[in-house]
């Protein structure tokens, strides 16, 4: 045993003078930094930088600048036109409703698939899943599909006067849908990593389904929670594809903020639909810096 | 089982089995019912008038020279958007994941971006930037080339929609590499670029199909940043989302549905066959082959 140690010691010992004559003759080693090494890491840098820059920052400003192209009047005129107002209350109600929806479906459905063993848990988180592989246009049209003219309970919404297609509960559905899975995702990969044998141990010396969830499990989930609340948020508030099947655009009443910049850019009126677009980008922005700060204390709590 | 609540529970755990933790009826209820209302009551539907649809009447309807035409428009589209972000999502990950630089965690967090941004605000922005009068639709302007309202506006679109699947298939992967490989086999004598294309990007394969395979899928789905800046005209930018839209105005329930069902197959295809290379890139990462 001992003459096989010293030999792999001594090997290693042998590669790394290898390796130092190597580089001391500036030939190949990994982590020496060579003129040729250093032109690749600049190049690679400023590929990326370039690429970033004209694809993701540069519309970002010109949304800005597009937006005060009239002035800082024009500007305030079209973001307090109360159609825009209207829809700002729409976007907040359908994007507060998704994520209430989704959050208490998340935190159920992860207690439910991560705690306990039962058939057919495969085919319920892929159905969980399913909504957002589905093109938001395929989303709308299955809820037009479900309660449209053509649908076997139009007669009976019809009856009760609920409204669904062309109404603000479509827009709400078509919102919860697509963004159905993005609080259950952050959660079930947590729970499953912790395993079950804390909830186990209290639930034996008595304790309650609730208590058990707000003592041990909920502390676990807190920051996943939460990152997949400011993620469903984002989604939500920026839906296009299935709510504008569902909408109707009626102005003031079915039109929320994405829906609103369509109007207004298909109106030819540019610098407004760039200055409602400037109060979602501010809200992206924010986003994405709530969402570095979970991911930062998230992984520093552990 | 823990020896504590066979006791307990004596013959009942015989009957049925014991579950420790309360709360199964009421999670699995809740998630069940929600999940029917969101999700399953209107797949049915789907399920159910796709079922009232004759064979040959679907045929007839996917068969359309404007509907194979915006197939064509959405398959080459998202193909060619797919193909620019695997290139330069290996890129990004490697500057990210191998160099040090400052600003390096905002290029980061940037990536998320079109996760973030509304893609109706992403399509507007685009289409005046890349406008024949935009700022960098001048540049290729000058040279004749128009990019708004062609298949070019489309791929730029869609890049932007895909950026963050490749680099965040590819960060975890990298992290996790082990450069002893690279070590070994650059001193068995392997020039850099020898050891990028046989060690490296071997490893990196499988985590780069997966980001290209989720990509591809959702640009094929995308609508929102698209519809602005195609300029939409039948048979050379028109594609598929827009033509079920488009059905749905007219309230062509029995054509949007017959198409629909063309681009469901398809996302589910691409969606298995990510999944094959999944379960091989997740034993990678847990460090088994």
């Amino acid at each position: 045993m001992s003459t096989i140690v010293k030999k792999r010691s001594g090997v290693s010992a042998a590669k790394k003078q290898e390796k130092q004559v190597i580089s001391r003759e500036g030939n190949i080693s990994i982590h020496e930094d060579t003129k040729g090494s250093r032109a690749v890491k600049y190049l690679l840098i400023g590929i990326s930088v370039v690429f970033l820059f004209v694809m993701l920052v540069l519309p970002l400003i010109t949304v800005v600048t597009e937006a005060f192209k009239k002035g800082v009047s024009a500007y305030l005129d079209a973001v307090g036109d109360p159609d825009t107002l209207s829809a700002v209350r729409l976007t907040l109600e359908a994007t507060v409703i998704a994520v209430i929806i989704n959050t208490v479906f998340g935190v159920f459905a992860a207690w439910a698939v991560t705690k306990f063993r039962f058939k057919g848990k495969k085919l319920l988180v892929t159905l969980i899943d399913l909504p957002v592989t589905v093109s938001p246009i395929i989303a709308g049209l299955i809820y037009v599909l479900t309660f449209g003219r053509q649908s076997a309970i139009y007669p009976f919404l019809e009856e009760h006067g609920l409204e669904v297609v062309y109404a603000v509960p479509g827009i709400i559905l078509a919102t919860v849908f697509v963004t159905f899975p993005f609080i259950s995702r952050e959660i079930i990969p947590v729970l499953e990593s912790q395993g079950t044998d804390e909830e186990e141990a209290a639930a034996m010396m008595g304790a309650k389904g609730f208590t058990i969830f707000r003592k041990i499990t909920l502390p676990h989930i807190k920051w996943a929670l939460l990152y997949g609340i400011v993620l469903c948020a984002a989604r939500a508030m920026g839906e296009f594809g299935a709510v504008s099947v569902l909408s109707g655009h009626l102005r003031g009443k079915t039109v929320t903020l994405p829906l609103h910049v369509e109007i207004l850019f298909g109106d030819n009126k540019f610098m407004p639909a760039f200055a409602v677009s400037s109060i979602l980008v501010v809200l992206a922005v924010v986003i994405l810096i709530i969402r570095s700060v979970v991911e930062y204390i998230g992984k520093g709590r552990g | 089982m823990p020896a504590a609540s066979r006791t307990e529970n004596g013959d009942s755990a015989m009957k049925k089995k014991v579950r420790i933790i309360p709360g199964f009826g009421l999670s699995m209820g809740v998630t069940l019912s929600i999940l029917s209302l969101v999700v399953l009551i209107p797949l049915a539907s789907l399920v159910i008038f796709t079922a009232k649809l004759s064979l040959s009447e679907i045929w007839e309807v996917i068969t359309r020279k404007r509907v194979l035409a915006s197939f064509e428009v959405s398959l080459l589209t998202a193909f060619v958007a797919s193909l620019v972000n695997a290139v330069m999502g290996v890129v990004l990950a490697w500057v990210l994941v191998r160099y040090d630089f400052p600003l390096k965690r905002l290029l980061d967090g940037m990536i998320e971006l079109p996760f973030a941004l509304p893609t109706a605000v992403a399509g507007i922005s685009l289409t005046s930037l890349y406008a024949d009068t935009g700022l960098v639709g001048k540049i290729f302007a000058r040279f004749g080339i128009s990019i708004a309202y062609t298949r070019a506006g489309i791929i730029i679109a869609l890049i932007f929609i895909g950026i963050p699947f490749v680099v965040r298939q590819v960060q975890p992967v990298l992290e996790k590499f082990d450069p002893l490989y690279e070590e070994a086999a650059g001193i068995l004598g392997a020039s850099r670029t020898k050891i990028f294309w046989k060690v490296i990007l071997p490893e990196l394969a499988p985590a780069i199909f997966t980001g290209f395979g989720l990509a591809f899928g959702r640009c094929l789905g995308e609508y929102g940043s698209v519809v602005f800046i195609a300029g939409n005209h039948p048979y050379e930018t028109e594609i598929t989302p827009l033509i079920i839209m488009s059905e749905l105005q007219e309230y062509d329930y029995s054509s949007a549905t017959a198409i629909a069902l063309v681009m469901l197959v398809t996302a589910f295809l691409i969606l298995f066959l990510v999944n094959l290379i999944q379960i091989r890139n997740s034993k990678i990462l847990n460090g088994g082959h």
